[in-house]
């Protein structure tokens, strides 16, 4: 290749010298501007599905896979760090629904809402992100219900709120089929009753479980046995009153 | 007479990849090769969930595009060049049919795109498994083979690399889009209810009609969800009709040129 060359000495002697001439100029052009500026974005609102599905490109998994990533690192932006809590959850909720449309079978976007964005200390938010999660949970419980079941967790122990809890761990139970969504999962609501002293209504629970054949594992229907003569136990020495005891009772046999 | 041609044939056919080894074909794919495995680290530090599937879906969704457009300008800029260098017109000179031209230029093609496959798939079985790459690499396949032909045509026709790379780029798009339009176009937000929408409504059919569906190729879903077999026969059907489509096309292109 150099053979193909010319000598130097056939480029004009004025030539010679622009090119490091012209790096020079670009580099102390560069040296010259103001440094860059880290500036907050707000996240957009997503498009709507139809123009997404022709920007995948006939690839939605793909575009899902690329967007979740770039949705996921929204909070950490070129030189900036923006906390959870100061994201539109609105928009966040949108961008998850929409991913979700693209690739159905992932669990990505649940996963981010109740182990990322569920985990702000901001209670309004994280209603916001349980909800999702619960309604997303609805459309396909066998393959999304650990999200749920970490949502009970969060509403239990997070929000302290018993009865936001209660209500996700009675959709597990009523959702979750018994091949597919473990015994433990399905059981979540008698866990939350006995958190909330809600003894008696825990033992009816059990009880109407092991009266019902449901229960077809030997080792689970031990437990179980076992759960209630604990709770009977408890009810022959009870514990502090609860008030709307008579209320939880009357809304489990109905 | 037959046996003279596969063999004339079969010269231009190894010429041709001889000539993707020597215009740098081969190093242009390592790079494409380098930037996937980087994407791949990069995704998996990024993910936090499902980090196979999010490496192999993103990395074969830069490679199939990739690989496309390095296919397109090999083809479009090499056939190109052999007609202004006037190579093929002494070549069409000699005892050769025009046909035999093409075909041979188009077996090249079609093994220089199998060549590009095979590296393709051997990065992509690190993060997925076999069956899922294998079903995705036979469709890539079809897809780079359509996409060869496709090019050949456009270059043959319009014998110059920005409006024949121009009309492969919009050919593309629109045949891994046409999918989604067409759906777009049946959709709630479409009544029909005036002219002008029920015309581009048939125009849009129309389209969709005239172009491969390519999205039906190279899924990055079976990658991290398990192959669909039965996509195999779409593809493998699509791809024998659209190739011979195209080379129609281009040969009757060819055959009425005045060279």
């Amino acid at each position: 290749m150099t053979a193909a060359q010319r000598p130097l000495a056939a480029v004009p002697r004025g030539l010679r010298w622009l090119p490091a001439l012209a790096l020079a100029l670009q580099v102390a052009w560069q040296l010259g501007r103001p440094a860059p500026l880290a500036r907050a974005e707000d996240l957009p609102a997503p498009p709507p599905q139809p123009l997404l599905a022709v920007a995948a490109l006939g690839d939605p998994v793909a575009l899902a896979r690329g967007l979740m990533l770039w949705l996921q690192a929204f909070d950490n932006q070129p030189g900036i760090s923006i906390p959870f809590r100061e994201l539109d959850y609105a928009r966040v909720i949108a961008w998850l629904d929409r991913i979700l449309v693209l690739d159905p079978l992932t669990q990505y976007p649940l996963l981010a809402a109740a182990r990322l964005y569920a985990e702000v200390p901001d209670p309004p938010r994280q209603r916001l992100m349980l909800a999702f999660v619960q309604e997303k949970f609805l459309e396909d419980p066998d393959r999304r219900w650990p999200w749920l079941a970490h949502a009970v967790l969060v509403a239990q122990h997070r929000l302290k709120d018993p009865e936001l809890a209660l209500k996700f761990a009675r959709r597990l139970a009523d959702n979750g089929s018994e091949d597919r969504v473990p015994a433990w999962a399905r059981q979540m609501h008698i866990f939350v009753l006995e958190d909330m002293g809600e003894l008696e209504a825990a033992r009816i629970v059990i009880g109407g479980l092991l009266d019902s054949g449901r229960i077809t594992d030997p080792h689970e229907f031990r437990f179980l046995k076992d759960q209630l003569d604990r709770l009977q136990e408890q009810r022959v020495a009870p514990g502090p009153a609860v008030p709307d005891e008579l209320a939880q009772r009357r809304q489990l046999t109905e | 007479m037959f046996r003279q041609h596969l063999n004339q044939i079969a010269t231009i056919a190894r010429a041709t990849v001889l000539e993707a080894w020597r215009t740098r074909y081969a190093a242009m794919l390592g790079a494409l090769l380098a930037a996937g495995v980087g994407l791949a680290l990069f995704t998996g530090e990024l993910a936090i969930t499902e980090t196979r599937q999010t490496q192999a879906v993103l990395t074969a969704a830069f490679l199939r595009p990739g690989a496309a457009l390095l296919m397109a300008l090999f083809v479009i800029g090499s056939v190109a060049r052999e007609f202004s260098d006037k190579v093929a017109e002494l070549t069409l000179s000699l005892a050769l049919p025009r046909a035999v031209w093409f075909v041979g230029r188009l077996t090249g093609f079609l093994l220089v795109a199998a060549l590009t496959v095979v590296p393709v798939m051997t990065l992509l079985l690190a993060f997925a498994p076999a069956p899922a790459v294998a079903l995705w690499g036979i469709t890539l396949l079809g897809e780079l083979l359509i996409l060869a032909a496709a090019a050949l045509a456009f270059a043959l026709t319009f014998m110059q690399l920005l409006p024949a790379f121009a009309a492969f780029a919009a050919f593309y798009l629109l045949a891994r889009s046409i999918e989604a339009i067409r759906l777009m176009a049946h959709g709630p937000l479409v009544t029909e209810t005036s002219l002008g929408e029920r015309l581009l409504v048939r125009l849009v059919d129309g389209v969709g009609w005239l172009l491969p569906d390519l999205s039906q190729f190279g899924r990055s879903a079976w990658l991290a969800w398990g192959p669909d077999w039965t996509a195999l026969g779409v593809a493998g059907g699509q791809t024998l009709v659209y190739v011979l489509l195209l080379s129609s096309i281009g040969l009757f292109d060819l055959y009425r040129r005045n060279l």
